[in-house]
């Protein structure tokens, strides 16, 4: 179990003062300047010694993603986007650090873009997040004042803006390249990769986005060593990881512990229980709603980490762990989903665009039953080509929640196709008089 | 998507032109980008005016004549505008009511009673659909898509604030209290807990002080 001299998010719950006082109280913005003068390749062979792997949900390395931006600038300049954009269904962990940790943000930023020889840095944040938009403004506001930000920031002599973007409630937007068309005033649609962002990013520059927990991790990293963060959780799965614990647990709640806690453990010890306990658990989805549920006899022993979880089928993801005990109606849980995935396709591919309303269409068919044995395995061989077939991977995880569904509940659909039709079939043809003329259907 | 509501013309503003209060805050957005990539104010700019609309008819919306100011201001083409503003689902691209209830139902949600929710909404504002505004124009009830709060579901979302850990009957005390001209209460969740920590009270963090 993770000791809380081990936890980075000291203010998760916003038991304390997030202002700038409060959160120098807890450590932050303590010797930034030496940090920064530790020089920019220091900075990223450290990121990269601790292991930390991004946490937005793909679990790319950090540190070898700041790698890939020009050593030496051809004259554009660099940016840092964040990504506060967090809309993954289950998610919300993001939401905390905005509101009750921003200032370990706006420091994280600020080492981030130096290290990457960034000047400005958007935050990116989602439109829903009103409130939250407004408190980082104010702490970003106070930081400039303290002068820890902007000209000469921290007196390093490095100069360093800092600007909120609100979104506007477009779950594609979390998609980096959307992002960036987001930012410069376009619709969200993802763009072909490569050019990657590191080359061709935001307003053509040379750009690198990272999610809000991945930054905010940084200063902390930096201050207390690559080896403390690499000591924790599991080889190449190391660090602590904000969880998110929903649905139907006793007590739902966000929490830090360390990568490759058992499933078990984290909703046993920090969310109550399975409602009904352990026993009335069906199913979990592990990493948010892009990743495949998996079912209760997995959940009794998997690790949660990017590669136990790979391992079952299932990704990390974002952490966001969403419980669904034995009254769930596991059909109608993924068919919402691809509502979702319905509603948020951008339009742009047409697997994408046409596909997630047709998965859409034959999920609200298979919650009622309404429909052929044989088309479950039509429904599993669309969704195969939709994933890998679209620009980027909205299309890949609108596909993995059904194919998870099929995977391990293909006898719930059955049944309830079979007993839909057992309720429909009608009287046996002898019965019919023969002067009435066949049905159309 | 059916859009329920049928405008009478009356409400469809002839002309718009920003407020004082609209004008300091574009210059304040359009400081935060380069030269030249003003286009990069067209979603700060949709939030001014809706925003503006709001505040001088009380309905937050975004007429197609505010698309145009908007496009003019930055330079854009109109249909720059037009495109981003349908794209984006917290535009209003038709009137809504007072209250803008964004009903979420996303798994998350749904497994812990967003119908319960949805169901209470209806019985209050007497709406049917989704996109309908109710009669005396106090409120509009959307289906949304997860709004990031999920241990703190079922949320509902009224105008700018999220009101979380809801159930059918507290929901319905909210809404009756702003249909008896309440104000919004503060955001935030509707039971004895803090933020996202677990109900009952943090089982870490403990040591802490600061």
């Amino acid at each position: 179990m993770l000791s809380d001299s081990d936890r980075i998010f000291t203010n998760l719950y916003g038991q304390h003062d997030w202002r700038l006082p409060g959160a120098r109280r807890r450590g932050d913005w303590d010797g930034t300047a030496a940090i920064l003068a530790r020089g920019r390749e220091s900075i990223i062979e450290e990121v990269k010694a601790s292991g930390l792997r991004g946490r937005g949900g793909a679990g790319f390395p950090t540190g070898m993603k700041w790698s890939f931006m020009p050593k030496v600038s051809d004259g554009r300049p660099a940016y840092l986007v964040v990504n506060a954009d967090e809309s993954e269904p289950g998610t919300c962990k993001d939401r905390d650090i905005l509101r009750h940790d921003p200032h370990k943000l706006i420091e994280g930023c600020l080492i981030a873009s130096f290290a990457m020889g960034a000047h400005a840095c958007y935050v990116y944040i989602r439109g829903e997040f009103f409130n939250e938009a407004r408190q980082l403004q104010q702490a970003i506001d106070e930081a400039y004042e303290a002068g820890l930000i902007g000209g000469n920031a921290c007196g390093s002599g490095w100069d360093f803006d800092l600007y909120v973007h609100r979104g506007a409630g477009a779950y594609i937007c979390g998609e980096e390249t959307a992002l960036l068309e987001s930012l410069e005033g376009k619709k969200g649609m993802p763009r072909l990769k490569p050019p990657f962002p590191a080359a061709v990013g935001l307003y053509g520059c040379p750009t690198t986005v990272n999610n809000v927990e991945s930054i905010a991790v940084v200063p902390a990293i930096m201050r207390r060593g690559a080896s403390w963060f690499s000591a924790l959780g599991r080889p190449k799965n190391t660090g602590t990881k904000l969880f998110c614990i929903s649905g139907h647990v006793n007590k739902p709640c966000n929490v830090e512990e360390e990568l490759g806690i058992p499933l078990r453990e984290l909703i046993d010890r920090y969310a109550g229980g399975v409602r009904g306990g352990w026993e009335n658990l069906l199913a979990v989805i592990p990493g948010g709603s892009s990743v495949p549920l998996i079912p209760k006899d997995i959940c009794d022993n998997v690790l949660m980490d990017f590669d136990s979880l790979r391992d079952v089928k299932s990704g990390l993801g974002t952490a966001a762990v969403i419980v669904m005990d034995r009254s769930t109606d596991i059909v109608r849980a993924i068919a919402r989903l691809a509502q979702f995935y319905k509603h948020e396709s951008c339009g742009q591919c047409t697997p994408c665009r046409e596909g997630t309303g047709w998965m859409k269409r034959m999920m609200d068919r298979m919650v009622e039953g309404r429909a052929d044995i044989a088309e479950i395995n039509l429904l599993d061989q669309v969704t195969r080509q939709i994933e890998g077939h679209t620009i980027c991977a909205l299309g890949d995880a609108a596909a993995w929640p059904i194919q998870g569904l099929i995977r391990h509940f293909r006898p719930v659909m059955e049944a309830r196709i079979e007993a839909y039709n057992a309720r429909r079939v009608p009287k046996p043809l002898a019965a019919t008089p023969e002067a009435l003329p066949a049905a159309a259907e | 998507m059916s859009r329920g509501t049928v405008k009478q013309p009356e409400e469809v503003p002839s002309a718009f032109a920003f407020d004082l209060e609209s004008e300091a805050e574009i210059v304040r957005v359009l400081a935060c980008y380069p030269e030249g990539r003003q286009a990069s104010g067209v979603l700060p700019l949709l939030y001014i005016a809706q925003t503006q609309m709001r505040r001088q008819t009380g309905s937050g919306w975004l007429p197609r004549v505010a698309l145009d100011a908007i496009a003019g201001r930055l330079g854009v083409a109109p249909i720059r505008v037009y495109e981003v503003a349908t794209f984006y689902s917290m535009f209003n691209t038709e009137p809504v009511g007072k209250y803008h209830l964004q009903i979420c139902t996303t798994t998350p949600c749904w497994l812990r009673g967003s119908d319960a929710v949805v169901a209470a909404c209806r019985r209050v504002t007497g709406i049917e659909g989704w996109h309908e505004t109710s009669p005396d124009g106090l409120f509009t009830m959307t289906e949304v898509e997860c709004l990031g709060a999920c241990v703190n579901a079922p949320v509902l979302q009224i105008n700018d604030n999220y009101y979380e850990d809801l159930d059918g009957a507290r929901t319905e005390a909210l809404l009756r209290d702003l249909q008896s001209g309440g104000t919004l209460p503060p955001a935030g969740t509707t039971v004895e807990r803090l933020n996202s920590a677990p109900e009952g009270g943090m089982t870490t963090l403990l040591d802490v002080t600061g």
